[in-house]
Protein backbone atom coordinates (compact mmCIF):
# COMPACT_ATOMS: atom_id res chain seq x y z
CA UNK A 1 0.00 0.00 0.00
CA UNK A 2 2.53 2.48 1.17
CA UNK A 3 4.42 2.74 -2.00
CA UNK A 4 7.24 4.86 -1.31
CA UNK A 5 8.10 3.85 2.58
CA UNK A 6 9.82 0.82 1.07
CA UNK A 7 11.65 2.29 -1.40
CA UNK A 8 13.02 4.37 0.55
CA UNK A 9 14.04 1.78 3.09
CA UNK A 10 15.43 -0.26 0.15
CA UNK A 11 17.56 2.52 -0.83
CA UNK A 12 18.64 2.99 2.42
CA UNK A 13 19.59 -0.98 2.97
CA UNK A 14 21.01 -0.47 -0.62
CA UNK A 15 23.35 2.07 0.65
CA UNK A 16 24.60 0.09 3.72
CA UNK A 17 25.21 -2.87 1.88
CA UNK A 18 26.60 -0.94 -0.43
CA UNK A 19 28.87 0.26 2.92
CA UNK A 20 29.30 -3.10 4.16
CA UNK A 21 30.65 -4.33 0.76
CA UNK A 22 33.13 -1.57 0.33
CA UNK A 23 34.38 -1.40 3.67
CA UNK A 24 38.18 -1.62 3.77
CA UNK A 25 38.67 -4.95 6.04
CA UNK A 26 41.85 -6.97 6.73
CA UNK A 27 42.80 -9.72 4.47
CA UNK A 28 42.16 -12.65 6.02
CA UNK A 29 38.41 -11.15 6.41
CA UNK A 30 38.14 -9.88 3.38
CA UNK A 31 37.94 -13.14 0.78
CA UNK A 32 35.37 -14.22 3.26
CA UNK A 33 33.39 -11.31 3.11
CA UNK A 34 29.83 -11.77 1.92
CA UNK A 35 28.64 -9.75 -1.18
CA UNK A 36 25.94 -8.29 1.24
CA UNK A 37 25.23 -5.90 -1.26
CA UNK A 38 24.04 -8.66 -3.93
CA UNK A 39 22.34 -10.31 -1.10
CA UNK A 40 20.27 -6.88 -0.22
CA UNK A 41 19.26 -6.66 -3.96
CA UNK A 42 18.10 -10.18 -4.00
CA UNK A 43 16.22 -10.21 -0.90
CA UNK A 44 14.59 -7.05 -2.56
CA UNK A 45 14.02 -9.04 -5.64
CA UNK A 46 12.20 -11.91 -3.84
CA UNK A 47 10.28 -9.75 -1.09
CA UNK A 48 9.11 -7.38 -3.17
CA UNK A 49 9.75 -7.36 -7.00
CA UNK A 50 7.73 -5.15 -7.91
CA UNK A 51 9.47 -2.04 -5.52
CA UNK A 52 12.59 -4.07 -6.36
CA UNK A 53 13.74 -5.48 -9.01
CA UNK A 54 15.77 -5.99 -12.32
CA UNK A 55 16.35 -2.17 -12.63
CA UNK A 56 17.32 -2.40 -8.91
CA UNK A 57 19.68 -4.83 -9.59
CA UNK A 58 21.35 -2.91 -12.22
CA UNK A 59 21.82 0.08 -10.98
CA UNK A 60 23.52 -1.53 -8.05
CA UNK A 61 25.50 -3.51 -10.25
CA UNK A 62 26.64 0.02 -12.34
CA UNK A 63 27.40 1.18 -8.60
CA UNK A 64 29.42 -2.06 -8.00
CA UNK A 65 31.64 -1.35 -10.99
CA UNK A 66 32.31 2.30 -10.45
CA UNK A 67 33.13 1.06 -7.02
CA UNK A 68 35.73 -2.31 -7.56
CA UNK A 69 34.86 -3.30 -11.52
CA UNK A 70 37.84 -3.60 -13.84
CA UNK A 71 35.17 -3.22 -16.62
CA UNK A 72 31.81 -1.04 -16.35
CA UNK A 73 28.78 -2.77 -16.42
CA UNK A 74 30.09 -6.16 -15.56
CA UNK A 75 28.39 -6.60 -12.06
CA UNK A 76 25.45 -5.02 -13.62
CA UNK A 77 24.98 -7.85 -16.15
CA UNK A 78 25.84 -10.15 -13.70
CA UNK A 79 23.35 -8.61 -11.26
CA UNK A 80 20.57 -8.08 -13.41
CA UNK A 81 20.63 -11.49 -14.92
CA UNK A 82 20.13 -13.25 -10.98
CA UNK A 83 17.41 -10.76 -9.97
CA UNK A 84 15.87 -11.49 -13.01
CA UNK A 85 15.47 -15.38 -11.78
CA UNK A 86 14.78 -14.00 -8.30
CA UNK A 87 11.92 -11.82 -9.62
CA UNK A 88 10.72 -14.28 -12.47
CA UNK A 89 10.67 -17.47 -9.48
CA UNK A 90 10.28 -15.09 -6.47
CA UNK A 91 7.08 -16.67 -5.61
CA UNK A 92 8.47 -20.18 -5.55
CA UNK A 93 11.49 -18.94 -3.84
CA UNK A 94 9.65 -16.79 -0.95
CA UNK A 95 7.27 -19.69 0.54
CA UNK A 96 10.51 -22.28 0.49
CA UNK A 97 11.79 -23.19 4.01
CA UNK A 98 14.89 -21.74 5.05
CA UNK A 99 17.28 -23.97 3.88
CA UNK A 100 16.24 -24.43 0.75
CA UNK A 101 16.24 -20.93 0.63
CA UNK A 102 19.95 -20.65 1.01
CA UNK A 103 20.81 -23.26 -1.39
CA UNK A 104 19.33 -21.06 -3.63
CA UNK A 105 20.40 -18.37 -2.76
CA UNK A 106 24.10 -19.98 -3.11
CA UNK A 107 23.04 -21.00 -6.34
CA UNK A 108 22.17 -17.80 -7.65
CA UNK A 109 25.81 -16.26 -5.99
CA UNK A 110 27.76 -19.12 -7.96
CA UNK A 111 25.82 -18.07 -10.96
CA UNK A 112 26.80 -14.34 -10.10
CA UNK A 113 30.07 -15.18 -9.62
CA UNK A 114 30.61 -16.90 -12.34
CA UNK A 115 29.53 -14.49 -14.69
CA UNK A 116 31.75 -11.87 -12.91
CA UNK A 117 34.36 -14.71 -13.76
CA UNK A 118 34.06 -15.69 -17.11
CA UNK A 119 33.53 -11.08 -18.05
CA UNK A 120 36.87 -10.55 -15.98
CA UNK A 121 38.18 -13.31 -18.25
CA UNK A 122 36.93 -12.02 -21.59
CA UNK A 123 38.40 -8.98 -20.83
CA UNK A 124 42.06 -10.00 -19.94
CA UNK A 125 41.68 -9.71 -16.09
CA UNK A 126 41.47 -13.57 -15.21
CA UNK A 127 41.75 -13.78 -11.51
CA UNK A 128 41.67 -17.54 -11.19
CA UNK A 129 42.04 -17.80 -7.41
CA UNK A 130 39.78 -20.31 -5.82
CA UNK A 131 39.14 -17.64 -3.16
CA UNK A 132 37.07 -15.76 -5.23
CA UNK A 133 33.75 -18.38 -4.65
CA UNK A 134 34.48 -18.28 -0.89
CA UNK A 135 31.88 -15.81 -0.56
CA UNK A 136 29.17 -17.60 -2.32
CA UNK A 137 28.94 -19.55 0.52
CA UNK A 138 29.36 -17.36 3.18
CA UNK A 139 26.31 -14.86 1.71
CA UNK A 140 24.16 -18.54 1.77
CA UNK A 141 25.10 -18.88 5.57
CA UNK A 142 23.95 -15.49 6.14
CA UNK A 143 21.04 -15.33 3.88
CA UNK A 144 19.10 -16.09 6.93
CA UNK A 145 20.04 -13.60 9.03
CA UNK A 146 19.96 -10.88 6.39
CA UNK A 147 16.30 -11.67 5.38
CA UNK A 148 15.19 -12.33 8.73
CA UNK A 149 17.00 -8.49 9.90
CA UNK A 150 15.61 -6.90 5.99
CA UNK A 151 11.85 -8.48 7.27
CA UNK A 152 12.40 -6.50 10.24
CA UNK A 153 13.43 -3.50 8.52
CA UNK A 154 10.99 -3.53 5.96
CA UNK A 155 7.75 -3.88 8.51
CA UNK A 156 6.99 -6.99 7.25
CA UNK A 157 5.80 -9.46 8.84
CA UNK A 158 8.07 -13.15 8.00
CA UNK B 1 13.86 3.87 -11.84
CA UNK B 2 10.52 4.86 -13.10
CA UNK B 3 9.88 1.48 -14.94
CA UNK B 4 8.63 -0.13 -11.82
CA UNK B 5 6.12 0.40 -9.56
CA UNK B 6 3.63 1.02 -11.94
CA UNK B 7 0.26 -0.50 -11.30
CA UNK B 8 1.24 -0.89 -8.16
CA UNK B 9 -2.26 -2.16 -7.23
CA UNK B 10 -3.16 -5.24 -9.60
CA UNK B 11 -1.05 -7.88 -8.87
CA UNK B 12 -1.42 -9.95 -12.12
CA UNK B 13 1.75 -11.98 -12.32
CA UNK B 14 0.76 -13.47 -15.70
CA UNK B 15 1.96 -10.42 -17.77
CA UNK B 16 4.50 -9.27 -15.36
CA UNK B 17 6.24 -12.30 -16.27
CA UNK B 18 6.83 -11.65 -19.91
CA UNK B 19 7.80 -8.08 -19.01
CA UNK B 20 10.14 -9.05 -16.64
CA UNK B 21 12.24 -10.47 -19.21
CA UNK B 22 11.72 -7.69 -21.42
CA UNK B 23 13.50 -5.71 -18.88
CA UNK B 24 15.77 -7.99 -18.70
CA UNK B 25 16.83 -8.47 -21.94
CA UNK B 26 16.90 -4.34 -22.81
CA UNK B 27 19.13 -4.33 -19.21
CA UNK B 28 21.38 -7.24 -20.65
CA UNK B 29 22.09 -5.53 -23.71
CA UNK B 30 22.48 -1.83 -22.18
CA UNK B 31 25.43 -3.68 -19.89
CA UNK B 32 26.98 -5.45 -23.08
CA UNK B 33 26.79 -2.41 -25.03
CA UNK B 34 29.05 -0.86 -22.09
CA UNK B 35 30.96 -3.30 -21.54
CA UNK B 36 32.06 -3.29 -24.88
CA UNK B 37 32.49 0.73 -25.13
CA UNK B 38 34.60 0.24 -21.68
CA UNK B 39 37.04 -2.27 -22.93
CA UNK B 40 37.72 -0.02 -26.26
CA UNK B 41 40.14 2.18 -24.37
CA UNK B 42 38.95 5.70 -23.93
CA UNK B 43 35.53 5.69 -25.48
CA UNK B 44 33.90 5.50 -21.97
CA UNK B 45 36.79 8.18 -20.49
CA UNK B 46 34.15 10.76 -20.82
CA UNK B 47 31.89 8.70 -19.07
CA UNK B 48 33.90 7.49 -16.61
CA UNK B 49 35.48 10.92 -15.70
CA UNK B 50 31.39 11.79 -15.06
CA UNK B 51 30.83 8.44 -12.84
CA UNK B 52 33.83 8.85 -10.98
CA UNK B 53 32.56 12.84 -10.19
CA UNK B 54 29.19 11.51 -8.98
CA UNK B 55 30.02 8.62 -7.10
CA UNK B 56 32.45 10.70 -5.26
CA UNK B 57 30.12 12.08 -2.53
CA UNK B 58 29.05 8.64 -2.31
CA UNK B 59 32.65 6.91 -2.01
CA UNK B 60 32.82 9.73 0.53
CA UNK B 61 29.97 8.53 2.24
CA UNK B 62 30.89 4.94 1.94
CA UNK B 63 34.17 5.56 3.92
CA UNK B 64 32.98 7.80 6.42
CA UNK B 65 32.61 4.96 8.95
CA UNK B 66 36.28 4.49 8.52
CA UNK B 67 36.86 8.06 8.97
CA UNK B 68 34.34 8.69 12.06
CA UNK B 69 36.22 5.80 13.88
CA UNK B 70 39.31 7.57 12.92
CA UNK B 71 38.30 11.12 14.28
CA UNK B 72 37.15 9.04 17.62
CA UNK B 73 39.82 7.44 17.94
CA UNK B 74 41.92 10.65 17.45
CA UNK B 75 39.59 12.55 19.59
CA UNK B 76 39.65 10.54 22.41
CA UNK B 77 44.09 10.40 22.29
CA UNK B 78 45.08 10.65 25.75
CA UNK B 79 47.32 13.62 26.18
CA UNK B 80 50.29 11.73 26.74
CA UNK B 81 49.87 9.86 23.24
CA UNK B 82 49.59 12.67 21.33
CA UNK B 83 52.75 13.91 23.86
CA UNK B 84 54.57 11.07 22.89
CA UNK B 85 53.68 10.77 19.04
CA UNK B 86 54.65 14.36 19.07
CA UNK B 87 57.86 13.14 20.59
CA UNK B 88 58.76 10.56 18.12
CA UNK B 89 57.92 12.95 14.91
CA UNK B 90 60.68 15.27 16.52
CA UNK B 91 62.81 12.66 16.64
CA UNK B 92 61.99 11.50 13.13
CA UNK B 93 61.78 14.91 12.07
CA UNK B 94 65.94 16.00 13.19
CA UNK B 95 67.03 12.55 11.96
CA UNK B 96 65.78 13.42 8.81
CA UNK B 97 67.32 16.70 8.34
CA UNK B 98 70.66 15.25 9.64
CA UNK B 99 70.11 12.58 6.51
CA UNK B 100 68.86 15.15 4.20
CA UNK B 101 72.13 17.46 5.27
CA UNK B 102 74.73 14.83 3.85
CA UNK B 103 72.20 13.66 0.79
CA UNK B 104 72.65 17.48 -0.08
CA UNK B 105 76.27 16.97 0.31
CA UNK B 106 76.20 13.56 -1.79
CA UNK B 107 74.18 15.03 -4.69
CA UNK B 108 76.99 18.03 -4.72
CA UNK B 109 79.75 15.54 -5.06
CA UNK B 110 78.08 12.74 -7.38
CA UNK B 111 77.11 15.60 -9.91
CA UNK B 112 80.97 17.23 -9.40
CA UNK B 113 81.86 13.01 -10.52
CA UNK B 114 79.74 13.19 -13.33
CA UNK B 115 81.22 16.54 -14.45
CA UNK B 116 78.11 18.21 -14.71
CA UNK B 117 78.37 21.81 -14.61
CA UNK B 118 76.01 22.85 -11.42
CA UNK B 119 74.08 20.13 -8.93
CA UNK B 120 71.24 19.08 -10.42
CA UNK B 121 67.91 20.46 -8.92
CA UNK B 122 65.77 17.27 -7.23
CA UNK B 123 63.93 15.18 -9.51
CA UNK B 124 60.31 15.91 -7.96
CA UNK B 125 59.43 19.25 -8.57
CA UNK B 126 56.25 19.21 -6.76
CA UNK B 127 54.22 17.22 -3.99
CA UNK B 128 51.06 16.79 -3.00
CA UNK B 129 49.58 14.94 -0.20
CA UNK B 130 46.18 13.39 -0.57
CA UNK B 131 44.12 11.01 1.58
CA UNK B 132 43.01 7.75 0.99
CA UNK B 133 39.43 7.52 0.61
CA UNK B 134 38.94 4.07 0.14
CA UNK B 135 41.11 0.91 -0.61
CA UNK B 136 41.22 -2.70 -1.75
CA UNK B 137 43.49 -5.15 -1.49
CA UNK B 138 41.33 -8.05 -2.23
CA UNK B 139 43.57 -11.18 -3.33
CA UNK B 140 41.02 -12.18 -5.49
CA UNK B 141 40.45 -8.34 -7.04
CA UNK B 142 42.20 -5.87 -8.32
CA UNK B 143 44.46 -3.42 -6.23
CA UNK B 144 42.80 0.08 -6.14
CA UNK B 145 42.93 3.32 -4.06
CA UNK B 146 40.93 6.14 -4.19
CA UNK B 147 42.55 9.11 -2.92
CA UNK B 148 40.51 12.45 -2.88
CA UNK B 149 42.55 14.81 -5.53
CA UNK B 150 41.67 15.07 -8.97
CA UNK B 151 42.21 17.07 -12.26
CA UNK B 152 40.85 20.23 -10.27
CA UNK B 153 44.52 19.68 -8.50
CA UNK B 154 46.43 18.81 -11.84
CA UNK B 155 46.40 14.85 -11.14
CA UNK B 156 46.87 13.25 -14.49
CA UNK B 157 46.42 9.72 -15.86
CA UNK B 158 49.72 7.59 -14.92
CA UNK B 159 51.27 9.81 -12.64
CA UNK B 160 53.46 8.29 -9.23
CA UNK B 161 52.03 7.72 -6.16
CA UNK B 162 54.48 7.63 -3.14
CA UNK B 163 54.09 6.93 0.41
CA UNK B 164 56.95 7.86 2.58
CA UNK B 165 58.62 4.87 3.02
CA UNK B 166 57.99 3.66 -1.25
CA UNK B 167 56.34 3.25 -4.15
CA UNK B 168 52.56 2.76 -3.87
CA UNK B 169 51.29 3.17 -7.38
CA UNK B 170 50.40 5.06 -9.78
CA UNK B 171 46.83 6.73 -11.31
CA UNK B 172 44.69 5.15 -14.14
CA UNK B 173 41.49 6.95 -13.80
CA UNK B 174 41.28 10.53 -12.82
CA UNK B 175 38.00 12.60 -11.83
CA UNK B 176 37.61 16.11 -11.31
CA UNK B 177 38.03 15.89 -7.36
CA UNK B 178 39.22 12.18 -6.96
CA UNK B 179 41.65 9.79 -8.96
CA UNK B 180 41.83 5.73 -9.03
CA UNK B 181 45.16 4.45 -8.50
CA UNK B 182 46.11 1.14 -9.15
CA UNK B 183 48.60 -0.24 -6.32
CA UNK B 184 52.21 -2.51 -7.41
CA UNK B 185 50.73 -4.98 -6.32
CA UNK B 186 48.06 -5.48 -8.34
CA UNK B 187 48.26 -8.68 -10.98
CA UNK B 188 48.39 -6.60 -13.84
CA UNK B 189 50.62 -4.20 -12.67
CA UNK B 190 54.62 -4.69 -13.44
CA UNK B 191 57.44 -1.76 -11.88
CA UNK B 192 60.28 -1.68 -13.87
CA UNK B 193 63.20 -2.32 -10.99
CA UNK B 194 66.50 -1.98 -10.50
CA UNK B 195 68.84 -4.60 -7.73
CA UNK B 196 70.33 -1.40 -5.94
CA UNK B 197 72.96 -3.22 -4.77
CA UNK B 198 74.38 -5.01 -8.06
CA UNK B 199 72.21 -2.62 -10.62
CA UNK B 200 70.51 -5.60 -12.15
CA UNK B 201 66.97 -4.59 -14.15
CA UNK B 202 64.17 -6.30 -13.91
CA UNK B 203 60.07 -6.05 -14.06
CA UNK B 204 58.31 -6.54 -10.44
CA UNK B 205 55.14 -8.12 -11.06
CA UNK B 206 52.16 -7.35 -8.53
CA UNK B 207 51.40 -10.69 -6.71
CA UNK B 208 47.93 -10.23 -6.12
CA UNK B 209 49.03 -10.47 -2.41
CA UNK B 210 48.38 -6.96 -0.38
CA UNK B 211 52.36 -6.98 0.72
CA UNK B 212 54.05 -8.39 -1.81
CA UNK B 213 55.83 -8.22 -5.35
CA UNK B 214 57.04 -11.34 -7.58
CA UNK B 215 60.37 -11.24 -10.06
CA UNK B 216 59.07 -13.44 -12.59
CA UNK B 217 62.20 -12.21 -15.30
CA UNK B 218 65.56 -13.30 -13.47
CA UNK B 219 67.26 -16.61 -14.27
CA UNK B 220 67.96 -19.49 -11.78
CA UNK B 221 71.72 -17.77 -11.05
CA UNK B 222 70.93 -14.06 -11.13
CA UNK B 223 72.41 -11.93 -8.17
CA UNK B 224 69.64 -12.01 -6.04
CA UNK B 225 70.08 -11.98 -2.24
CA UNK B 226 67.32 -11.38 0.97
CA UNK B 227 67.65 -7.94 1.73
CA UNK B 228 68.37 -6.94 -1.45
CA UNK B 229 66.67 -3.27 -1.83
CA UNK B 230 64.50 -2.84 -5.19
CA UNK B 231 64.62 1.24 -6.67
CA UNK B 232 62.49 2.20 -10.05
CA UNK B 233 64.99 1.74 -12.82
CA UNK B 234 63.34 4.66 -14.69
CA UNK B 235 62.40 2.41 -17.37
CA UNK B 236 58.81 2.51 -18.74
CA UNK B 237 58.34 6.20 -18.21
CA UNK B 238 55.93 6.36 -15.80
CA UNK B 239 58.17 6.19 -12.54
CA UNK B 240 61.49 8.26 -12.36
CA UNK B 241 64.58 6.56 -11.25
CA UNK B 242 65.60 5.64 -7.89
CA UNK B 243 62.56 5.49 -5.67
CA UNK B 244 62.41 2.23 -3.32
CA UNK B 245 59.72 0.02 -4.04
CA UNK B 246 60.23 -3.13 -2.41
CA UNK B 247 63.30 -5.58 -0.04
CA UNK B 248 63.81 -8.89 -1.75
CA UNK B 249 62.11 -11.66 1.11
CA UNK B 250 62.17 -14.85 -0.26
CA UNK B 251 65.00 -16.73 -2.88
CA UNK B 252 63.54 -19.93 -4.34
CA UNK B 253 66.32 -21.68 -6.31
CA UNK B 254 65.59 -25.06 -7.50
CA UNK B 255 68.10 -27.19 -9.56
CA UNK B 256 65.00 -27.90 -12.11
CA UNK B 257 63.46 -24.70 -12.34
CA UNK B 258 65.26 -22.69 -14.73
CA UNK B 259 63.59 -19.84 -13.83
CA UNK B 260 63.79 -19.36 -9.58
CA UNK B 261 60.76 -17.83 -7.54
CA UNK B 262 61.58 -14.45 -5.90
CA UNK B 263 59.65 -12.63 -3.75
CA UNK B 264 60.15 -9.31 -2.36
CA UNK B 265 57.89 -7.16 0.32
CA UNK B 266 56.63 -3.39 -0.78
CA UNK B 267 57.80 -1.07 1.22
CA UNK B 268 54.95 1.24 0.87
CA UNK B 269 51.93 -0.10 2.59
CA UNK B 270 48.38 1.22 2.02
CA UNK B 271 47.51 -0.13 4.79
CA UNK B 272 48.53 1.64 7.05
CA UNK B 273 48.19 4.88 5.17
CA UNK B 274 46.14 7.48 5.41
CA UNK B 275 48.31 9.95 3.63
CA UNK B 276 50.25 9.73 0.44
CA UNK B 277 51.98 11.64 -2.06
CA UNK B 278 51.20 12.76 -5.61
CA UNK B 279 54.63 13.63 -7.35
CA UNK B 280 55.23 15.92 -10.69
CA UNK B 281 59.18 15.20 -12.13
CA UNK B 282 60.73 17.35 -13.71
CA UNK B 283 60.47 16.61 -17.20
CA UNK B 284 64.40 17.32 -18.35
CA UNK B 285 65.79 15.51 -14.76
CA UNK B 286 68.42 12.58 -16.15
CA UNK B 287 66.57 9.72 -13.38
CA UNK B 288 62.96 11.44 -14.50
CA UNK B 289 61.04 9.13 -16.38
CA UNK B 290 62.02 10.71 -19.95
CA UNK B 291 60.44 13.02 -21.64
CA UNK B 292 57.05 11.62 -21.63
CA UNK B 293 53.45 12.94 -21.79
CA UNK B 294 50.57 11.70 -20.30
CA UNK B 295 49.72 10.17 -23.49
CA UNK B 296 52.84 7.68 -23.15
CA UNK B 297 51.61 6.84 -20.37
CA UNK B 298 50.25 3.24 -21.95
CA UNK B 299 52.44 3.27 -24.60
CA UNK B 300 55.70 4.03 -23.07
CA UNK B 301 58.45 6.17 -23.60
CA UNK B 302 59.41 6.25 -27.57
CA UNK B 303 62.81 7.23 -26.82
CA UNK B 304 63.58 4.10 -24.91
CA UNK B 305 62.03 1.88 -28.15
CA UNK B 306 64.63 2.18 -30.60
CA UNK B 307 62.74 -0.17 -33.39
CA UNK B 308 63.42 1.98 -35.66
CA UNK B 309 67.54 1.82 -35.46
CA UNK B 310 68.03 -1.83 -35.89
CA UNK B 311 66.62 -1.99 -39.88
CA UNK B 312 69.15 0.97 -40.90
CA UNK B 313 72.56 -1.36 -41.31
CA UNK B 314 70.48 -4.46 -42.47
CA UNK B 315 69.16 -1.76 -45.04
CA UNK B 316 72.59 -0.75 -46.56
CA UNK B 317 73.57 -4.52 -47.85
CA UNK B 318 70.71 -4.96 -49.97
CA UNK B 319 71.62 -1.89 -52.00
CA UNK B 320 74.69 -3.45 -53.22
CA UNK B 321 74.70 -7.11 -53.21
CA UNK B 322 70.77 -8.32 -55.00
CA UNK B 323 70.57 -11.71 -54.77
CA UNK B 324 71.39 -12.34 -50.66
CA UNK B 325 69.43 -9.71 -50.55
CA UNK B 326 66.27 -11.30 -50.65
CA UNK B 327 67.19 -13.92 -48.55
CA UNK B 328 68.52 -11.87 -46.04
CA UNK B 329 65.58 -9.27 -45.44
CA UNK B 330 63.66 -11.62 -43.73
CA UNK B 331 66.05 -13.32 -41.10
CA UNK B 332 67.64 -10.10 -39.97
CA UNK B 333 69.40 -10.14 -36.71
CA UNK B 334 71.87 -13.63 -37.51
CA UNK B 335 72.28 -13.67 -41.78
CA UNK B 336 73.60 -10.25 -42.60
CA UNK B 337 76.64 -10.66 -39.65
CA UNK B 338 77.80 -14.02 -42.04
CA UNK B 339 77.01 -12.58 -44.90
CA UNK B 340 77.45 -9.24 -45.38
CA UNK B 341 81.57 -9.15 -44.74
CA UNK B 342 82.00 -11.35 -48.18
CA UNK B 343 79.31 -9.50 -49.73
CA UNK B 344 80.18 -6.11 -49.08
CA UNK B 345 83.78 -5.89 -48.56
CA UNK B 346 84.86 -3.11 -50.16
CA UNK B 347 82.35 -0.70 -47.81
CA UNK B 348 82.94 -3.42 -44.93
CA UNK B 349 83.63 -0.22 -42.45
CA UNK B 350 80.04 0.48 -42.40
CA UNK B 351 78.63 -3.07 -42.53
CA UNK B 352 81.18 -4.26 -40.02
CA UNK B 353 79.42 -2.68 -37.18
CA UNK B 354 76.36 -4.98 -37.12
CA UNK B 355 78.08 -8.11 -36.18
CA UNK B 356 80.20 -6.46 -32.92
CA UNK B 357 76.26 -5.24 -32.28
CA UNK B 358 74.54 -8.46 -32.73
CA UNK B 359 77.37 -9.81 -30.63
CA UNK B 360 77.11 -7.87 -28.15
CA UNK B 361 73.37 -8.16 -27.98
CA UNK B 362 72.23 -10.60 -26.14
CA UNK B 363 73.87 -9.92 -22.51
CA UNK B 364 71.85 -6.21 -22.88
CA UNK B 365 68.38 -8.05 -23.48
CA UNK B 366 68.63 -11.60 -21.47
CA UNK B 367 70.37 -9.81 -18.31
CA UNK B 368 71.56 -6.70 -16.41
CA UNK B 369 74.78 -4.58 -18.28
CA UNK B 370 76.80 -3.67 -16.29
CA UNK B 371 77.73 -0.51 -17.53
CA UNK B 372 74.93 1.48 -17.05
CA UNK B 373 73.83 -0.22 -13.54
CA UNK B 374 77.21 1.03 -12.01
CA UNK B 375 76.66 4.81 -12.92
CA UNK B 376 73.54 4.36 -10.50
CA UNK B 377 71.00 5.87 -12.77
CA UNK B 378 69.63 4.08 -15.87
CA UNK B 379 67.39 7.23 -16.82
CA UNK B 380 70.58 8.57 -17.78
CA UNK B 381 71.26 5.50 -19.92
CA UNK B 382 68.07 5.50 -21.46
CA UNK B 383 68.11 8.79 -22.46
CA UNK B 384 70.81 8.63 -25.20
CA UNK B 385 69.56 5.67 -27.11
CA UNK B 386 71.07 7.02 -30.71
CA UNK B 387 74.96 6.62 -29.41
CA UNK B 388 75.42 3.68 -28.51
CA UNK B 389 74.86 0.28 -31.21
CA UNK B 390 70.93 -0.60 -30.90
CA UNK B 391 70.36 -3.55 -29.48
CA UNK B 392 67.87 -5.47 -31.84
CA UNK B 393 64.65 -5.34 -29.87
CA UNK B 394 65.10 -4.46 -25.84
CA UNK B 395 61.64 -3.41 -25.39
CA UNK B 396 61.14 -2.90 -22.08
CA UNK B 397 58.39 -4.11 -20.15
CA UNK B 398 56.02 -1.48 -19.69
CA UNK B 399 53.09 -0.86 -17.17
CA UNK B 400 49.69 -2.16 -18.45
Amino acid sequence: MSDFEPRGRMLLTVLVGLILTVLPLPPWLDSARPAFLVVTVLYWSIASPRTGGIALGWFSGLLLDVFQGPVLGQHALALALITYLAVREHQKIRFKPALQQSLIIFALLAFYEFVVFAIDGWSGHPVTNPMRWLHTATGAVIWPFAAAFLNHSSGRRA
Amino acid sequence: MAAFGTGASSRSLQGRGGSAGFRFTLYAILSVVVMFLDQRQGWLERARYVLQAASYPLQLAVSSPTTAWRWLQESFATREALESENKRLRDQQRTMELRSMRYEALEHENAELRGLKDALPPAAERWLPAEVVNYRTKETDNHRAVLNRGTSNGVFRGQAVLDEKGLLGQTIHVGPWSSEVILITDPEHEVPVQIARNGARTVAVGSGDPTSLRLPYLPANADVKIGDLLVTSGLGGVFPAGYPVARVTEVHRDAVDPLSRFRAATLGRIDLDREVTLVWFRPDHPSAPGGTSIADAKTGNPAIQPQKAPPKPVATPPATPEPPAASAATPAAKVPSAKAPSATAPSSAGTAKPKPTTAAAPPATSSAPPGPGTSGTSGAAASEPASPPPAPAPTPQEQQ
